[in-house]
């Protein structure tokens, strides 16, 4: 089906046949007729933003909460320079979303004119791909490609480029073809492969599954194969913070987070574990600690739909290309034609031996009578909040860290966090973006000080469209996690990570005609979390929690999993100077 | 040793695979990457090596299907085996990026150079300066009574050897094309 329209036209008609119910974004000069043409109808609904990196991170959220493509849309220049975080955040976790930009007229491009950048070049390196539009008669191929390669193999952050001349003029209309495009990734992983990953996982005395965002990514039957496969062999089950929620923190075999800042059991399970099965993750520097200690005695296999992420830290035995679903089809398949043997008495005391490492209690902490600590504070929200229809998204810093360790996640895509980018400022507007998706679930913002204030004016869009959006912000007027390094690292000189002059987060909820609360006693916190959560509209939550306390667990800088940090009294001297240079 | 096969021309699986350990040895590859031919695919490839710290030793680009939309893109690089590993793999993930071809692991390949050398002298080195083009197959495509301009085509190897024999007979200016490498046989 072909049909004659303007270029702004079939942008909102492309987004209409690829499913978009909602657009977050910015308006200006260069991409007036779009605005035009979005006011003119009601299939899609556009969310106004306050920032342009606001619009992408809100994009990602509504991508991460529902496993479809989120979208944005800014102007030229600056519009698109704004988005450039977002969409670096996006390649890093692997989320599809899709950046639609204005432009200057073509016959302008090159001269330098009002808001022009090179926007293709600046965002070349942070995308997995983009185009510019030079031609109407080629925009409805490209918006068609650009949610194919955004979805399709390893997602990914995409940027549509379209000057405001192709906006204007008459071109024609082609709705979505299947397997137009050559870029057709393998989704099958090798059989042979696959086999003896079987053959290996039968023999095993000491396996570990280590799993990673790309089973969320490749969708809910992913992870109900994971499940089956994990229960079916009882093996104990970890995940990067990527990946929470792809197996549930109550399952029996969960041993809770891997890493810097993960539980002591499941980096020791990694660190003796003889097979070690990594299912969609891809050994980043926060999980493995040191690389020549890392899992030392331990056969690797590797499933990625990536093939660049094989080899590309560490050397893996088992390498499978191929979508996790696709690849957990065929393991329990093989698997089950051959019996479903696992080497059980080996297996039995690898537990118990597992069950040894998690009465060591690697997360207690002690909540004194006067001062909130933060570990407390997520406890009740986890205690009070399970029961809700619920979705967690954080900033970045310590928060998020204990976030990951206290709050627990029974599903996939309930949980949006900037992990490899680690970007302050993406969890408030994620959380709207997740809102929008969901306008019916309780969504809260982990969050804390400095990092909120990174994106603030969002409240301005929370209050606009009335999305009852929770701000729990653990106010410990520092940079957490940069005084916690200064402390270890540089002598405890905390240089510039603390919050001077932080506004009164009650009156300035108020301002914007939000519900603020403040809490500081640990006797007032079950009440005012339940207030926040019975509050039908934004809260910004002021939780006073202790000033100085560290995550711990660590995984210091330099070390190994079995070299953690459990509390104050190990970090004497525990980083040295080869650890230092080190993020 | 696992069970991973690969075909040739296959940049799914990996290599690197087929060898005991990490190596420090730096090698040198020719690889062959065939692209879609649109605006930004060389900054693209360009902008990969730049922005990982990979090496370019060389590198040529042209059309090679004009119907076709392709551009056959030919770089040399060098690297330890996993670094030329996740050179390859990179590149596979760019979308315009059609097929990668380590010619140096996947058989036989030819490769072939052209150079124009500027020689400027008169007498003695001049006459040499001709001989030593006829030996190594020159040829001549300007001449004034004080310079000649050779054009030489063959290996990189063959290439530096001409230049540094000119280079005491009154070398000026050399101009490279880089590498074009084919795979040997009916393939």
């Amino acid at each position: 089906m072909t049909r004659e329209m303007t270029g702004a036209r079939m942008v909102i008609q492309a987004l209409k046949d690829q499913g978009v119910d909602t657009v977050f974004g910015y308006p200006g000069g260069a991409v007036l007729p779009i605005y035009d043409e979005i006011f003119q109808q009601n299939d899609i609904q556009h969310i106004l933003v306050r920032h342009e990196q606001g619009a992408v991170h809100a994009a990602e959220g509504y991508a991460r909460s529902t496993g479809k493509p989120g979208v944005a849309l800014v102007t030229s220049g600056p519009g698109a320079t704004n988005a450039v975080t977002g969409l670096t955040d996006a390649l890093l976790d692997s989320i599809p979303i899709i950046v639609l930009t204005g432009q200057v007229p073509s016959f302008m491009i090159g001269s330098d004119a009002f808001q022009e950048a090179d926007t293709v070049g600046i965002t070349r390196p942070c995308t997995k791909h983009n185009w510019l539009v030079k031609d109407t008669d080629n925009l409805a191929g490209v918006m068609h490609e650009a949610f194919h390669v955004a979805t399709s193999g390893r997602p990914g952050p995409v940027l549509v480029d379209i000057p405001k001349d192709v906006q204007f003029a008459t071109g024609t209309y082609s709705a979505p073809k299947p397997s137009a495009s050559h870029y057709q990734p393998p989704v099958k992983g090798d059989l042979e492969s696959i086999t003896e990953l079987v053959a290996a996982l039968e023999k095993a005395e000491r396996p570990v599954f280590y799993t990673g965002g790309g089973v969320i990514n490749s969708g809910p039957a992913a992870g109900q194969l994971l499940r089956e496969l994990v229960e079916g062999t009882g093996f104990p089950i970890t995940s990067t913070l990527m990946g929470l929620g792809a197996y549930p923190a109550s399952g029996k075999h969960w041993l809770g987070m891997l890493g810097m800042h993960g539980l002591y059991e499941a980096n020791m399970a990694m660190h003796g574990c003889d097979l070690m099965i990594n299912i969609g993750a891809r050994f980043d520097d926060r999980i493995t600690g040191v690389l020549n200690s890392f899992s030392p005695g331990s056969t690797k296999a590797h499933i990625d739909i990536d093939p660049s992420s094989i080899n590309k830290v560490v050397r893996v035995d088992i390498p499978i290309v191929g979508d996790v679903g696709h690849v957990l089809e065929d393991i329990l398949k093989i698997w089950k034609s051959r019996g479903r043997k696992t080497n059980t008495e080996a297996v039995v005391s690898w537990n118990r031996q597992i069950d040894e490492w998690r009465k060591v209690d690697c997360l207690k902490f002690d909540q004194g009578k006067k001062i909130i600590k933060p570990q407390y504070a997520l406890q009740r929200l986890e205690a009070l909040t399970k029961k809700y229809d619920r979705y967690i998204t954080t900033e970045v810093g310590q928060h998020q860290m204990w976030a990951a360790q206290f709050l627990g996640f029974e599903d996939p895509n309930r949980w949006m966090t900037s992990g490899g980018l680690g970007t302050m400022g993406y969890g408030f507007p994620a959380s709207i973006g997740v809102q929008m998706a969901h306008p019916d679930s309780l969504v809260i913002n982990v969050a804390g000080e400095a990092s909120w204030l990174m994106n603030m004016q969002e409240m301005g869009t929370a209050t606009q469209y009335k999305l009852p959006v929770k701000q729990f912000i653990l106010n410990n007027e520092r940079l957490g996690m940069v005084r916690q390094w200064q402390e270890l690292l540089h002598g405890s000189r905390y240089s510039q990570s603390w919050s001077e002059s932080l506004p009164d987060f009650v009156k300035l909820a108020e301002a914007f005609g939000a519900k603020g609360i403040l809490c500081s006693d640990p006797a007032d916190l079950d009440d005012a979390i339940m207030e926040m959560i019975q509050h039908d509209g934004p809260v910004i939550f002021d939780c006073l929690v202790e000033k100085h306390e560290n995550c711990f667990p660590m995984i210091p800088s330099g070390k190994a999993h079995n070299e953690m940090l459990l509390g104050e009294a190990d970090t004497a001297g525990a980083i040295q100077a080869g650890g230092a240079v080190l993020v | 040793m696992s069970a991973l096969h690969i075909k040739k021309g296959s940049t799914r699986h990996s290599a690197y695979n087929l060898r005991p350990t990490f190596s420090d040895v730096q090698e040198r590859h020719t690889i062959a990457v065939l692209v879609e031919n649109e605006p930004g695919v060389l900054a693209r490839v360009i902008g990969l090596f730049a922005g990982r710290g990979y090496n370019i030793e060389s590198l040529t680009v042209a059309e090679v299907d004009h119907t076709g939309h392709l551009s056959r893109i030919t770089v040399v690089t060098t690297g330890t085996p996993q670094v030329i590993e996740q050179i390859k793999a990179q590149l596979g993930r760019i979308v315009p990026v059609h097929a990668v071809h380590d010619l140096t692991v996947e058989g036989a390949a030819v490769e072939r150079e052209l150079a124009l050398f500027k020689v400027a002298g008169t007498g003695d080195k001049r006459v040499e300066a001709l001989r030593l083009a006829d030996i190594f197959r020159a040829n001549a495509v300007d001449s004034t009574l004080e310079s000649f301009v050779f054009e030489l085509t063959g290996t990189p190897g063959k290439i530096d050897a001409f230049a540094d024999l000119m280079r005491p007979l009154g070398l000026v200016e050399v101009a490279r094309t880089g590498v074009a490498a084919l795979s040997r046989g009916s393939e």
